[in-house]
Protein backbone atom coordinates (compact mmCIF):
# COMPACT_ATOMS: atom_id res chain seq x y z
CA UNK A 1 0.00 0.00 0.00
CA UNK A 2 1.48 3.28 -0.74
CA UNK A 3 0.40 6.81 1.10
CA UNK A 4 1.29 9.96 0.57
CA UNK A 5 2.50 12.29 2.84
CA UNK A 6 4.37 15.90 2.69
CA UNK A 7 8.29 16.03 3.09
CA UNK A 8 10.13 17.98 6.10
CA UNK A 9 13.83 16.42 6.32
CA UNK A 10 14.22 14.32 3.42
CA UNK A 11 15.90 10.81 3.17
CA UNK A 12 15.14 7.94 3.27
CA UNK A 13 14.73 4.87 6.13
CA UNK A 14 13.11 1.06 5.91
CA UNK A 15 12.17 -0.56 9.24
CA UNK A 16 9.41 -1.84 11.21
CA UNK A 17 6.41 0.36 12.80
CA UNK A 18 6.18 1.37 16.18
CA UNK A 19 2.50 3.22 16.20
CA UNK A 20 0.62 5.70 18.53
CA UNK A 21 -1.67 7.70 19.06
CA UNK A 22 -0.87 9.46 22.02
CA UNK A 23 1.79 11.95 21.27
CA UNK A 24 5.38 12.35 22.51
CA UNK A 25 7.64 14.45 25.31
CA UNK A 26 10.52 13.58 23.97
CA UNK A 27 12.15 14.85 27.04
CA UNK A 28 11.42 13.27 29.91
CA UNK A 29 9.89 9.80 27.73
CA UNK A 30 13.41 8.06 26.96
CA UNK A 31 16.16 5.75 27.88
CA UNK A 32 18.61 7.33 25.45
CA UNK A 33 20.91 4.40 25.69
CA UNK A 34 18.29 1.91 24.77
CA UNK A 35 15.66 4.06 23.03
CA UNK A 36 12.58 2.70 25.50
CA UNK A 37 10.20 4.40 26.11
CA UNK A 38 10.18 4.71 30.38
CA UNK A 39 6.85 6.96 30.85
CA UNK A 40 4.69 4.52 32.34
CA UNK A 41 1.91 6.29 31.57
CA UNK A 42 2.57 6.40 27.82
CA UNK A 43 0.86 3.28 25.89
CA UNK A 44 4.49 2.47 24.24
CA UNK A 45 5.96 2.25 27.44
CA UNK A 46 8.66 -0.65 27.36
CA UNK A 47 9.28 -0.19 23.68
CA UNK A 48 12.30 0.86 21.90
CA UNK A 49 12.16 2.91 18.98
CA UNK A 50 15.70 1.57 17.60
CA UNK A 51 15.93 1.27 13.80
CA UNK A 52 12.07 1.66 13.57
CA UNK A 53 9.99 3.75 11.77
CA UNK A 54 7.95 6.23 14.61
CA UNK A 55 4.78 6.85 13.51
CA UNK A 56 3.17 9.28 16.31
CA UNK A 57 0.62 12.16 15.65
CA UNK A 58 3.50 14.65 17.08
CA UNK A 59 5.69 15.67 19.87
CA UNK A 60 4.32 17.75 23.24
CA UNK A 61 6.38 19.52 26.14
CA UNK A 62 9.79 20.63 26.44
CA UNK A 63 11.49 23.03 23.97
CA UNK A 64 14.63 20.73 24.38
CA UNK A 65 13.47 17.47 23.19
CA UNK A 66 15.04 19.04 20.28
CA UNK A 67 18.38 17.23 21.90
CA UNK A 68 16.78 14.05 22.89
CA UNK A 69 16.24 13.41 18.96
CA UNK A 70 19.58 14.08 18.56
CA UNK A 71 20.54 12.05 21.27
CA UNK A 72 19.02 8.85 20.15
CA UNK A 73 20.41 9.66 16.58
CA UNK A 74 24.33 9.52 18.75
CA UNK A 75 23.49 6.56 20.37
CA UNK A 76 22.50 4.82 17.42
CA UNK A 77 18.89 3.71 19.10
CA UNK A 78 17.12 6.50 16.86
CA UNK A 79 14.51 4.87 14.84
CA UNK A 80 15.55 5.19 11.19
CA UNK A 81 12.67 7.37 9.60
CA UNK A 82 9.63 9.78 11.54
CA UNK A 83 5.95 9.90 10.10
CA UNK A 84 3.90 12.44 12.14
CA UNK A 85 -0.16 12.00 12.04
CA UNK A 86 -1.35 15.16 13.32
CA UNK A 87 1.00 17.46 12.84
CA UNK A 88 4.77 18.06 12.29
CA UNK A 89 5.99 20.43 15.50
CA UNK A 90 8.85 22.16 15.76
CA UNK A 91 10.46 20.02 18.23
CA UNK A 92 10.67 16.83 15.78
CA UNK A 93 11.34 18.79 12.70
CA UNK A 94 14.74 20.75 14.66
CA UNK A 95 15.18 17.12 16.08
CA UNK A 96 15.19 15.56 12.99
CA UNK A 97 16.98 18.45 10.76
CA UNK A 98 20.12 18.33 12.81
CA UNK A 99 19.99 14.54 13.21
CA UNK A 100 19.39 13.39 9.47
CA UNK A 101 16.65 11.34 10.20
CA UNK A 102 14.06 11.47 7.76
CA UNK A 103 10.20 13.39 8.48
CA UNK A 104 7.54 13.07 6.96
CA UNK A 105 3.79 14.73 7.81
CA UNK A 106 1.13 12.25 6.60
CA UNK A 107 -1.00 14.15 4.04
CA UNK A 108 -3.68 10.82 3.60
CA UNK A 109 -5.29 9.42 6.54
CA UNK A 110 -3.42 6.23 8.14
CA UNK A 111 -6.05 3.25 7.32
CA UNK A 112 -7.27 2.12 11.02
CA UNK A 113 -6.15 -1.19 10.10
CA UNK A 114 -2.44 0.13 10.50
CA UNK A 115 -2.99 0.84 14.33
CA UNK A 116 -3.96 -3.22 14.60
CA UNK A 117 -1.16 -4.30 12.56
CA UNK A 118 2.78 -5.30 12.57
CA UNK A 119 3.95 -3.61 9.41
CA UNK A 120 7.30 -2.55 7.84
CA UNK A 121 7.20 0.51 6.57
CA UNK A 122 9.65 2.28 3.48
CA UNK A 123 9.55 6.24 4.00
CA UNK A 124 11.13 7.99 1.15
CA UNK A 125 10.71 11.59 1.91
CA UNK A 126 12.60 13.15 -0.90
CA UNK A 127 9.45 11.85 -2.79
CA UNK A 128 7.25 12.23 -0.54
CA UNK A 129 5.56 8.30 -0.28
CA UNK A 130 5.52 5.48 2.22
CA UNK A 131 4.87 2.21 1.21
CA UNK A 132 3.69 0.18 3.79
CA UNK A 133 4.04 -3.74 4.17
CA UNK A 134 1.87 -6.17 6.57
CA UNK A 135 3.86 -8.59 7.86
CA UNK A 136 1.26 -10.10 10.71
CA UNK A 137 -1.47 -9.09 12.37
CA UNK A 138 -1.41 -8.51 16.48
CA UNK A 139 -3.59 -7.09 18.92
CA UNK A 140 -1.14 -4.85 20.82
CA UNK A 141 -2.51 -1.53 19.83
CA UNK A 142 -6.10 -2.67 19.52
CA UNK B 1 8.96 27.33 1.62
CA UNK B 2 10.78 29.64 -0.68
CA UNK B 3 14.57 30.86 0.87
CA UNK B 4 15.96 34.03 -1.01
CA UNK B 5 18.85 33.42 -3.23
CA UNK B 6 20.62 35.24 -0.13
CA UNK B 7 19.31 32.25 2.31
CA UNK B 8 20.06 29.67 -0.25
CA UNK B 9 24.05 30.24 -0.46
CA UNK B 10 24.01 30.25 3.26
CA UNK B 11 22.10 27.05 3.44
CA UNK B 12 25.02 25.78 1.07
CA UNK B 13 27.66 26.83 3.28
CA UNK B 14 29.02 30.32 1.95
CA UNK B 15 29.74 31.65 6.19
CA UNK B 16 30.31 28.33 7.22
CA UNK B 17 29.18 24.86 8.33
CA UNK B 18 27.22 26.73 11.26
CA UNK B 19 24.93 28.75 9.63
CA UNK B 20 24.40 26.35 7.29
CA UNK B 21 23.04 24.15 10.15
CA UNK B 22 21.12 26.96 11.43
CA UNK B 23 18.87 27.29 8.04
CA UNK B 24 18.42 23.53 7.39
CA UNK B 25 17.00 23.73 10.87
CA UNK B 26 14.77 26.75 10.13
CA UNK B 27 13.92 24.92 6.18
CA UNK B 28 12.95 21.98 8.19
CA UNK B 29 10.23 24.00 10.75
CA UNK B 30 9.20 26.38 8.01
CA UNK B 31 7.99 23.29 6.46
CA UNK B 32 6.55 21.87 9.18
CA UNK B 33 5.08 24.71 10.53
CA UNK B 34 3.59 25.95 6.74
CA UNK B 35 5.46 29.12 6.07
CA UNK B 36 6.22 30.84 3.26
CA UNK B 37 9.22 32.49 4.20
CA UNK B 38 11.47 33.56 6.88
CA UNK B 39 10.85 37.24 8.57
CA UNK B 40 13.71 39.02 10.37
CA UNK B 41 13.41 38.48 14.91
CA UNK B 42 14.62 41.10 16.85
CA UNK B 43 15.54 38.74 20.05
CA UNK B 44 16.28 35.11 20.63
CA UNK B 45 15.74 33.24 23.67
CA UNK B 46 17.82 29.88 23.75
CA UNK B 47 16.78 26.30 25.59
CA UNK B 48 19.06 23.33 26.45
CA UNK B 49 21.84 24.70 29.14
CA UNK B 50 21.39 22.78 31.61
CA UNK B 51 23.85 19.80 31.03
CA UNK B 52 21.16 17.06 32.71
CA UNK B 53 18.85 18.36 29.69
CA UNK B 54 20.89 18.26 26.56
CA UNK B 55 23.18 15.27 27.99
CA UNK B 56 26.54 14.83 26.36
CA UNK B 57 25.72 14.41 22.88
CA UNK B 58 23.85 17.64 23.10
CA UNK B 59 26.99 19.28 24.90
CA UNK B 60 29.41 17.95 22.03
CA UNK B 61 26.98 19.20 19.71
CA UNK B 62 26.81 22.79 20.57
CA UNK B 63 30.89 22.32 21.04
CA UNK B 64 31.13 22.13 17.69
CA UNK B 65 28.38 24.31 16.16
CA UNK B 66 29.29 27.33 18.50
CA UNK B 67 32.87 27.45 16.66
CA UNK B 68 32.63 29.93 13.96
CA UNK B 69 29.34 32.28 14.08
CA UNK B 70 27.31 34.89 15.80
CA UNK B 71 24.36 35.91 17.22
CA UNK B 72 22.33 38.42 14.92
CA UNK B 73 20.30 39.14 17.65
CA UNK B 74 20.12 39.77 21.46
CA UNK B 75 19.95 36.27 22.73
CA UNK B 76 19.08 35.10 25.90
CA UNK B 77 19.63 31.57 27.93
CA UNK B 78 17.91 29.81 30.29
CA UNK B 79 18.95 28.38 33.26
CA UNK B 80 21.50 26.13 33.69
CA UNK B 81 22.53 23.06 36.47
CA UNK B 82 24.27 25.10 39.52
CA UNK B 83 24.73 28.60 40.85
CA UNK B 84 27.56 29.74 39.28
CA UNK B 85 28.81 31.50 42.90
CA UNK B 86 27.81 28.29 45.38
CA UNK B 87 28.57 25.79 43.02
CA UNK B 88 28.28 22.55 45.76
CA UNK B 89 26.41 19.81 45.86
CA UNK B 90 26.84 18.36 42.23
CA UNK B 91 29.75 16.60 41.27
CA UNK B 92 33.02 18.06 39.71
CA UNK B 93 32.62 15.90 36.41
CA UNK B 94 28.84 17.83 35.59
CA UNK B 95 30.51 20.85 36.89
CA UNK B 96 33.27 20.62 33.82
CA UNK B 97 30.61 19.32 31.20
CA UNK B 98 28.70 22.35 32.21
CA UNK B 99 31.16 24.81 32.39
CA UNK B 100 31.89 23.54 28.69
CA UNK B 101 28.03 24.02 27.38
CA UNK B 102 27.97 27.70 29.25
CA UNK B 103 31.44 28.12 27.40
CA UNK B 104 29.81 27.00 23.76
CA UNK B 105 27.11 29.76 24.30
CA UNK B 106 29.69 32.58 25.72
CA UNK B 107 31.39 31.81 22.02
CA UNK B 108 28.45 33.08 19.99
CA UNK B 109 27.38 36.04 21.97
CA UNK B 110 24.77 35.21 23.89
CA UNK B 111 23.87 37.14 26.88
CA UNK B 112 24.51 34.92 30.11
CA UNK B 113 21.16 35.45 31.81
CA UNK B 114 20.55 32.04 33.00
CA UNK B 115 16.70 32.96 33.46
CA UNK B 116 13.51 31.50 32.13
CA UNK B 117 12.14 34.42 32.81
CA UNK B 118 13.98 37.21 29.87
CA UNK B 119 10.34 38.55 30.11
CA UNK B 120 10.89 39.96 34.03
CA UNK B 121 14.82 40.02 34.00
CA UNK B 122 15.41 41.84 30.39
CA UNK B 123 13.38 45.00 28.92
CA UNK B 124 12.15 42.51 25.91
CA UNK B 125 10.97 44.44 22.23
CA UNK B 126 7.69 45.94 21.88
CA UNK B 127 4.35 44.84 21.39
CA UNK B 128 4.07 42.88 17.45
CA UNK B 129 7.61 42.45 17.27
CA UNK B 130 8.62 38.89 16.11
CA UNK B 131 11.09 37.29 18.14
CA UNK B 132 12.03 33.67 18.23
CA UNK B 133 11.52 31.91 22.09
CA UNK B 134 12.30 28.43 23.30
CA UNK B 135 11.26 27.74 27.14
CA UNK B 136 7.80 27.04 26.69
CA UNK B 137 6.79 29.74 29.71
CA UNK B 138 8.07 32.23 28.55
CA UNK B 139 7.14 31.75 24.65
CA UNK B 140 3.17 31.87 26.06
CA UNK B 141 3.87 34.45 28.72
CA UNK B 142 5.51 36.84 25.24
CA UNK B 143 2.81 36.34 23.37
CA UNK B 144 -0.17 36.24 25.62
CA UNK B 145 0.92 38.97 28.27
CA UNK B 146 3.62 41.10 26.06
CA UNK B 147 1.85 40.90 22.72
CA UNK B 148 5.35 39.73 20.85
CA UNK B 149 5.29 37.06 18.43
CA UNK B 150 6.84 33.86 18.54
CA UNK B 151 6.15 30.14 18.08
CA UNK B 152 6.68 28.00 20.81
CA UNK B 153 10.35 27.03 19.45
CA UNK B 154 12.16 24.52 20.20
CA UNK B 155 15.94 24.59 21.54
CA UNK B 156 17.27 24.22 18.37
CA UNK B 157 15.06 26.19 16.57
CA UNK B 158 15.82 29.13 19.06
CA UNK B 159 18.95 28.29 18.41
CA UNK B 160 18.84 28.98 15.28
CA UNK B 161 16.67 32.18 15.07
CA UNK B 162 19.60 33.67 17.36
CA UNK B 163 22.38 32.40 14.38
CA UNK B 164 20.73 33.99 11.12
CA UNK B 165 18.43 36.86 12.76
CA UNK B 166 15.11 34.96 11.42
CA UNK B 167 12.33 32.83 12.05
CA UNK B 168 9.81 31.21 9.90
CA UNK B 169 6.54 33.37 9.21
CA UNK B 170 4.39 30.76 10.63
CA UNK B 171 1.30 30.16 13.27
CA UNK B 172 1.39 32.69 15.93
CA UNK B 173 3.56 34.89 13.57
CA UNK B 174 0.49 35.28 11.46
CA UNK B 175 -2.27 37.87 13.32
CA UNK B 176 -5.08 35.76 12.01
CA UNK B 177 -3.20 32.42 13.39
CA UNK B 178 -3.12 33.90 16.43
CA UNK B 179 -7.09 33.95 17.63
CA UNK B 180 -8.04 31.15 19.08
CA UNK B 181 -10.56 28.80 17.92
CA UNK B 182 -11.47 26.85 21.18
CA UNK B 183 -11.63 28.27 24.55
CA UNK B 184 -11.63 27.15 28.17
CA UNK B 185 -14.75 27.82 30.10
CA UNK B 186 -13.61 28.38 33.90
CA UNK B 187 -15.80 27.38 36.66
CA UNK B 188 -12.69 27.41 39.39
CA UNK B 189 -13.16 29.83 42.22
CA UNK B 190 -8.70 30.56 41.41
CA UNK B 191 -7.97 31.72 44.94
CA UNK B 192 -4.37 30.54 44.70
CA UNK B 193 -1.67 30.42 42.53
CA UNK B 194 -1.41 26.68 41.92
CA UNK B 195 -4.82 27.06 40.77
CA UNK B 196 -3.65 29.14 37.62
CA UNK B 197 -0.74 26.44 37.33
CA UNK B 198 -3.51 23.56 37.10
CA UNK B 199 -5.88 25.84 34.56
CA UNK B 200 -2.63 25.69 32.09
CA UNK B 201 -1.97 22.58 32.68
CA UNK B 202 -5.57 21.13 31.90
CA UNK B 203 -5.85 23.40 28.76
CA UNK B 204 -2.15 22.50 27.61
CA UNK B 205 -3.72 19.21 27.62
CA UNK B 206 -7.07 18.91 26.20
CA UNK B 207 -6.63 21.45 23.87
CA UNK B 208 -4.49 20.39 20.36
CA UNK B 209 -4.11 23.56 19.12
CA UNK B 210 -1.50 26.74 19.45
CA UNK B 211 -3.89 29.06 20.79
CA UNK B 212 -6.44 29.22 23.31
CA UNK B 213 -9.38 31.30 24.69
CA UNK B 214 -10.04 31.32 28.44
CA UNK B 215 -12.93 33.05 29.88
CA UNK B 216 -14.06 33.04 33.53
CA UNK B 217 -10.58 34.09 35.08
CA UNK B 218 -9.19 37.53 36.18
CA UNK B 219 -5.25 37.27 35.95
CA UNK B 220 -4.75 39.59 38.97
CA UNK B 221 -0.84 39.72 38.56
CA UNK B 222 2.34 38.59 37.03
CA UNK B 223 2.56 35.19 39.62
CA UNK B 224 -0.56 34.29 37.80
CA UNK B 225 -0.17 34.77 34.58
CA UNK B 226 3.59 32.90 34.92
CA UNK B 227 1.82 29.84 36.72
CA UNK B 228 -0.87 29.49 33.78
CA UNK B 229 2.01 30.13 31.28
CA UNK B 230 4.28 27.79 32.66
CA UNK B 231 1.18 25.08 33.00
CA UNK B 232 0.22 25.59 29.83
CA UNK B 233 3.30 25.46 27.99
CA UNK B 234 4.63 22.13 30.29
CA UNK B 235 2.48 19.83 27.83
CA UNK B 236 0.24 19.87 24.89
CA UNK B 237 1.79 22.07 22.22
CA UNK B 238 -0.28 25.90 23.28
CA UNK B 239 2.03 28.82 22.72
CA UNK B 240 -0.83 31.62 23.36
CA UNK B 241 -3.54 32.23 25.42
CA UNK B 242 -6.22 35.23 25.25
CA UNK B 243 -8.19 36.42 28.12
CA UNK B 244 -11.86 36.97 28.35
CA UNK B 245 -11.78 35.69 24.62
CA UNK B 246 -15.35 35.79 23.23
CA UNK B 247 -14.46 32.92 20.37
CA UNK B 248 -17.25 31.38 19.59
CA UNK B 249 -15.49 27.65 19.05
CA UNK B 250 -15.84 24.86 20.73
CA UNK B 251 -15.84 25.17 24.60
CA UNK B 252 -14.59 23.17 27.58
CA UNK B 253 -15.27 23.55 31.03
CA UNK B 254 -13.05 23.73 33.55
CA UNK B 255 -13.57 23.48 37.39
CA UNK B 256 -13.22 21.60 40.53
CA UNK B 257 -13.18 18.53 39.38
CA UNK B 258 -11.05 18.65 36.83
CA UNK B 259 -8.64 21.01 39.08
CA UNK B 260 -8.57 17.74 41.61
CA UNK B 261 -7.76 15.43 38.50
CA UNK B 262 -4.59 17.57 37.38
CA UNK B 263 -3.81 17.23 40.84
CA UNK B 264 -4.42 14.12 41.42
CA UNK B 265 -1.86 13.22 38.46
CA UNK B 266 0.99 15.11 40.13
CA UNK B 267 0.79 14.64 43.66
CA UNK B 268 2.11 11.76 44.31
CA UNK B 269 2.47 12.44 48.55
CA UNK B 270 1.20 14.76 50.86
CA UNK B 271 4.41 15.72 52.88
CA UNK B 272 7.75 16.66 50.94
CA UNK B 273 11.71 16.69 52.39
CA UNK B 274 12.87 19.97 50.23
CA UNK B 275 10.56 22.83 49.35
CA UNK B 276 11.38 24.40 46.08
CA UNK B 277 9.69 27.76 44.89
CA UNK B 278 10.78 28.97 41.88
CA UNK B 279 9.43 26.98 38.40
CA UNK B 280 9.60 29.68 36.33
CA UNK B 281 12.45 30.86 38.33
CA UNK B 282 10.66 34.16 40.95
CA UNK B 283 11.02 37.69 39.88
CA UNK B 284 10.55 40.78 42.24
CA UNK B 285 6.74 41.15 43.08
CA UNK B 286 6.89 37.19 43.87
CA UNK B 287 9.89 37.26 46.31
CA UNK B 288 7.93 40.67 47.68
CA UNK B 289 4.86 38.58 48.50
CA UNK B 290 6.71 35.80 49.61
CA UNK B 291 8.66 37.85 52.23
CA UNK B 292 5.62 39.70 53.85
CA UNK B 293 3.50 36.02 54.26
CA UNK B 294 6.69 34.47 55.68
CA UNK B 295 7.72 37.69 57.93
CA UNK B 296 9.08 36.59 61.38
CA UNK B 297 8.53 32.70 60.29
CA UNK B 298 11.18 29.88 60.09
CA UNK B 299 10.80 26.93 57.33
CA UNK B 300 10.84 23.49 59.24
CA UNK B 301 12.29 21.89 55.98
CA UNK B 302 15.02 23.35 53.84
CA UNK B 303 13.87 25.55 51.72
CA UNK B 304 15.23 26.40 47.91
CA UNK B 305 14.11 29.56 46.31
CA UNK B 306 15.48 29.67 42.79
CA UNK B 307 15.88 33.17 40.90
CA UNK B 308 17.72 34.66 38.35
CA UNK B 309 20.82 36.14 39.21
CA UNK B 310 19.66 39.73 37.95
CA UNK B 311 16.80 39.59 40.22
CA UNK B 312 18.96 38.43 42.94
CA UNK B 313 21.12 41.56 42.69
CA UNK B 314 17.63 43.67 42.68
CA UNK B 315 16.44 41.75 45.66
CA UNK B 316 19.59 41.81 47.69
CA UNK B 317 19.56 45.96 47.53
CA UNK B 318 16.04 46.28 48.23
CA UNK B 319 16.39 44.39 51.53
CA UNK B 320 14.33 41.37 50.27
CA UNK B 321 17.17 38.97 50.38
CA UNK B 322 17.92 39.07 54.07
CA UNK B 323 14.54 39.26 54.61
CA UNK B 324 14.13 35.73 53.26
CA UNK B 325 17.36 34.46 54.00
CA UNK B 326 16.18 34.94 57.35
CA UNK B 327 13.19 32.29 57.50
CA UNK B 328 15.94 29.56 56.74
CA UNK B 329 15.37 29.49 53.02
CA UNK B 330 18.87 29.80 50.48
CA UNK B 331 18.66 31.31 47.28
CA UNK B 332 19.85 29.50 44.11
CA UNK B 333 20.49 31.36 41.22
CA UNK B 334 21.40 31.08 37.74
CA UNK B 335 19.73 27.44 37.92
CA UNK B 336 15.46 26.46 37.89
CA UNK B 337 13.60 23.59 39.51
CA UNK B 338 13.40 21.18 36.44
CA UNK B 339 15.71 18.50 36.35
CA UNK B 340 18.27 20.33 38.27
CA UNK B 341 20.88 17.98 39.81
CA UNK B 342 21.11 19.62 42.99
CA UNK B 343 17.35 17.16 44.47
CA UNK B 344 18.20 13.70 43.22
CA UNK B 345 17.05 10.51 45.16
CA UNK B 346 20.01 10.56 46.80
CA UNK B 347 19.62 13.54 48.71
CA UNK B 348 15.74 13.77 49.36
CA UNK B 349 12.60 10.97 48.57
CA UNK B 350 10.23 14.24 47.84
CA UNK B 351 10.04 17.62 47.19
CA UNK B 352 6.95 20.42 48.12
CA UNK B 353 6.12 22.85 45.61
CA UNK B 354 3.43 25.24 44.34
CA UNK B 355 4.12 24.38 40.53
CA UNK B 356 2.49 22.22 38.37
CA UNK B 357 6.01 22.72 35.90
CA UNK B 358 8.26 21.97 38.75
CA UNK B 359 5.96 19.10 39.89
CA UNK B 360 5.93 17.56 36.50
CA UNK B 361 9.30 17.23 35.98
CA UNK B 362 10.58 16.37 39.45
CA UNK B 363 8.14 13.30 39.40
CA UNK B 364 8.63 12.56 35.90
CA UNK B 365 12.31 13.90 35.37
CA UNK B 366 14.21 13.50 38.76
CA UNK B 367 11.82 10.64 39.57
CA UNK B 368 11.09 12.34 42.99
CA UNK B 369 7.63 12.28 44.64
CA UNK B 370 6.41 15.25 44.56
CA UNK B 371 3.44 17.33 47.51
CA UNK B 372 1.90 19.62 45.00
CA UNK B 373 0.12 22.55 47.04
CA UNK B 374 -0.30 26.38 47.14
CA UNK B 375 2.30 28.77 48.35
CA UNK B 376 -0.28 29.54 51.34
CA UNK B 377 -0.26 26.09 52.67
CA UNK B 378 3.68 25.54 52.39
CA UNK B 379 3.50 28.31 54.64
CA UNK B 380 1.01 26.90 57.17
CA UNK B 381 2.32 23.65 56.79
CA UNK B 382 6.06 24.48 56.87
CA UNK B 383 6.95 27.07 59.04
CA UNK B 384 6.52 28.03 62.78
Amino acid sequence: MRIKCHRIVGGQGVGDVIITRQPINFLTMFNTNSGNIINQNHELFGKSVKDTVLVFPKAIGSSVGAYTIYSLKSMNTAPVAMVCTEQTDIITASGCAISNIPLVKLTDELPVLSFHSRLRIVVDADNETLLVKKIRSFNHYS
Amino acid sequence: MDLTREEEKLLDGTEGDTVSTAYRILLAVGEATHANKLVPIQWAHISGVNYNTIGESGRKFLEQFCLDAKVKVNTTINPMGFDREKPSGVSQEFISKQISIVNSYKNIGTIESFTCIPYEAYQLPKANTFVSLAETNAAVFANSMLGLMTNKESALSALAGAITGKAPLSDLRIEELRAPKYRIKSSLDMSTELDYGLLGYFAGKVIRASSVGISGVQVKGIADAKALSAGIGTTGDLGMFTLNSESTGESISFGQSEANSIREELNSTERGDVILFGSPQLGIPELKLLATNTEGKKFTKPCIIFCARQIHNQAKSIGLVDRLESTGAKFMCDCCTCLTPLITKGNADSVVTNSVKGAYYMKNANKLDVALTDSKSIIEEYMN
